[in-house]
């Protein structure tokens, strides 16, 4: 069991970093203040590639595997939350279930252009009355001659509006079960932007990942071709779940690196801040703070890149998925107020990175399934 | 087409050199990057591949782990790969570097030689001509712009106050400065192409040609450093608060103390 990363990997790592310091951190704080897209930043992914990491190349992807990925999205959520998210959504929540579930038709039609930036990936299930209840989504698909016909909303949608292609989730059919009791059915599709009927609400204004585009989708008697559909009819359901596992672990990597990040600058200001006459960093409080912080920081850094090995070797990763999801969240949460509570009066402070970061880590713990829907996938397995 | 860039795997200064207690660097305890003179020489001769098709070789000399440097030169869109290296080789000034990378140039075919201008350890801006004196090639040094024109290049050669445009016949050998171009960032996939994909070929001394042992490695080195060290800080001077005239005699006085003048 070797702990350490091969060359690639620590190659890839570098390459990261190095684009997360000079492209995506002079900007972060702007993109935070003005919560504007920061389109040039995903231009400038697309163009080396970051928009298809994990994509075989015959889909116009990088042809490298989920750890990869995740070291992007680690990378990226060190100095912006952001460009972060972006970068998961797309890849997680959009191209990796046409990848697997997709016709070759749909793979050569969707994924290539996602896999190379040119288009922009969305994923939406979440409705105002269905969130850890997936079961309560009401967006319906009647089949109409070769059409299906969409009417319904979507709500939370990350990269929303800027999105191109979306997977939605939408109700097809209602059985009844031996006991009478009804049951939905849900189905998976391919829609894209500029379908007559799909618009958008409002932007939502959010207490963190403020440049990412979160939008309301508003489906009205939308008609997309019958070829539409993503997987096979009346397996939606499980083919959200299945992608909101691997969609986790993207998540999972955001809060690692919001995490990390807000350590990396804690420790170079407690060098720098002075207080009854020696550095902070020399007092043993904020000496205990750093190394819990650390250790934690390390352990969520495990579980992390063990979801991202699991993906690329198993079949079913939820568990695996689920409790990186959760410790990353949360230490992601914890790291971030302790690291404002050692920035004292200037971690409250809007020019200090740690405030956003702390901002955007809450986030992590919430969607693509809360903390608690993670413990009840844990616990489920536990007790099966 | 084909061009052979060479390239230096060198510690990076950006935070600050670091020395051993005997005065040589301490390469361990810094970093070890493409140095930033040959980075833009690939990234012309990426942009040259662009336009024309043309295969791109790197070539270093070094220990065995300056095969990161190469990997990276293939991550960034570099076709192959050569490193030369050999306990005989080591220890080489500009001299022998030169000398040695010549003999390996002799192996291969190409049309143009790209070398950085100068490695940010040495500074001394040798390398490149030298190599191109060695094997009888025409050389343009400090290059900021080059375009192919047919079998010719045309080169911005760069001063301080002004530039020259020269058009020499290929081949031959031209120095780039960093201030040619924005290098590119290597890709995921470029990473892992340059790594399970492609190899990078390892030449020791017997594969070098025409090259004479006296020209080699340390004992083939006719500079010898006598002592390395950081900048030494300078003391803080003396001020003095005297009127235009006596200011002048003042440092005039100076001067010819110190026999300056």
């Amino acid at each position: 069991m070797d702990f350490s990363l091969d060359k690639k990997h620590e190659m890839a790592r570098s390459l990261f970093k190095e684009f997360a310091e000079t492209e995506v951190k002079p900007l972060a704080q702007e993109t935070d203040e003005t919560e504007a897209f920061p389109a040039e930043t995903v231009a400038k992914m697309a163009k080396y590639g970051f928009m298809g990491i994990p994509v075989p190349k015959e889909y116009g992807g990088q042809g490298c595997d989920p750890l990869t990925y995740v070291m992007c999205v680690e990378e990226l959520s060190k100095v912006c939350g952001t460009t972060g998210v972006i970068v998961s959504a797309h890849t997680s929540l959009c191209i990796d279930p046409i990848l697997t579930y997709g016709t070759e038709e749909q793979k050569q039609k969707y994924v290539i252009p996602l896999a190379k930036g040119e288009k922009l990936g969305a994923f939406g299930l979440t409705e105002p009355g269905a969130g850890t209840d997936a079961q309560g989504c009401q967006t319906k698909a009647v089949l109409d001659g070769d059409e299906w016909v969409l009417n319904g909303s979507k709500c939370f949608i990350t990269n929303g509006k800027v999105g191109d292609i979306y997977i939605i989730i939408a109700i097809t059919s209602i059985t009844e079960d031996k006991r009478g009791r009804k049951k939905k059915n849900f189905s998976a599709f391919i829609v894209e932007k500029g379908t007559p009927g799909f618009s958008f609400g409002t932007k939502e204004k959010k207490m963190g990942i403020r440049g990412s585009s979160t939008y309301e989708l508003i489906f009205e008697d939308c008609r997309i071709p019958k070829d539409a559909l993503l997987g096979p009819e009346g397996k939606g359901f499980p083919i959200a779940m299945h992608t909101l596992d691997g969609g986790r672990i993207g998540i999972a990597a955001q809060a690692l690196g919001i995490a990390e990040g807000a350590l990396e600058r804690t420790i170079e200001y407690t060098k720098e801040r002075k207080q009854f006459g020696r550095a902070i960093a020399a007092q043993q409080n904020t000496q205990f703070k750093l190394a819990d912080m650390a250790a934690r920081i390390d352990a969520a850094k495990f579980l992390v890149y063990r979801a991202a090995m699991a993906k690329a070797t198993q079949k079913v990763y939820s568990v695996e998925a689920a409790k990186a999801k959760l410790f990353a969240a949360e230490t992601a949460m914890a790291v971030t107020t302790e690291c404002v509570q050692l920035f004292g009066g200037y971690g409250y402070i809007r020019e200090y990175d740690v405030e956003r970061m702390m901002r955007d880590a809450k986030i992590t713990e919430i969607y693509e399934g809360t903390s608690e829907v993670q413990r009840m996938v844990i616990s489920g397995a536990l007790l099966r | 087409m084909k061009i052979v860039v060479c390239i230096k795997q060198v510690p990076d200064t950006k935070g600050g050199v670091k020395f051993n207690p005997d005065g040589t660097l301490d390469r361990a305890a810094m970093l070890a990057i493409m140095n930033p003179d040959d980075k833009a020489g690939l990234e012309a001769a990426l942009r040259i591949k662009e336009e024309t098709g043309a295969e791109v070789t790197v070539l270093t000399m070094g220990l065995p782990k300056a095969d990161d440097v190469l990997r990276e030169a293939m991550a960034m869109g570099a076709d192959k790969a050569i490193l030369v290296t050999d306990r005989v080789l080591g220890g080489a000034d500009t001299w022998a570097t030169s000398s040695t990378i010549a003999g390996a140039l002799r192996n291969i075919d190409y049309d143009l030689v790209i070398t950085g201008r100068q490695a940010i350890d040495g500074d001394t801006a040798q390398v490149g001509p030298q190599i191109a004196e060695h094997l009888g090639l025409p050389v343009i040094s400090y290059a900021a712009d080059i375009k192919i024109d047919g079998e010719n290049v045309i080169v911005k050669r760069q001063y301080e106050d002004r530039y020259h445009m020269l058009k020499t016949k290929m081949p031959c050998l031209i120095t780039a400065l960093s201030e040619l171009n924005t290098p590119r960032y290597m890709t995921p996939g470029g990473i892992f192409d340059a790594y399970d994909e492609k190899e990078v070929t390892v030449w020791g001394r017997a594969d070098l040609k025409d090259l004479d042992d006296a020209n080699i490695g340390l004992k083939g080195s006719p500079t010898k450093i006598a002592k390395a060290s950081d900048k030494v800080r300078k003391g803080a001077g003396e001020k003095v608060n005297l009127d235009a005239t006596e200011s002048v005699n003042y440092i005039m006085s100076k001067l010819t103390e110190k026999h300056v003048i």
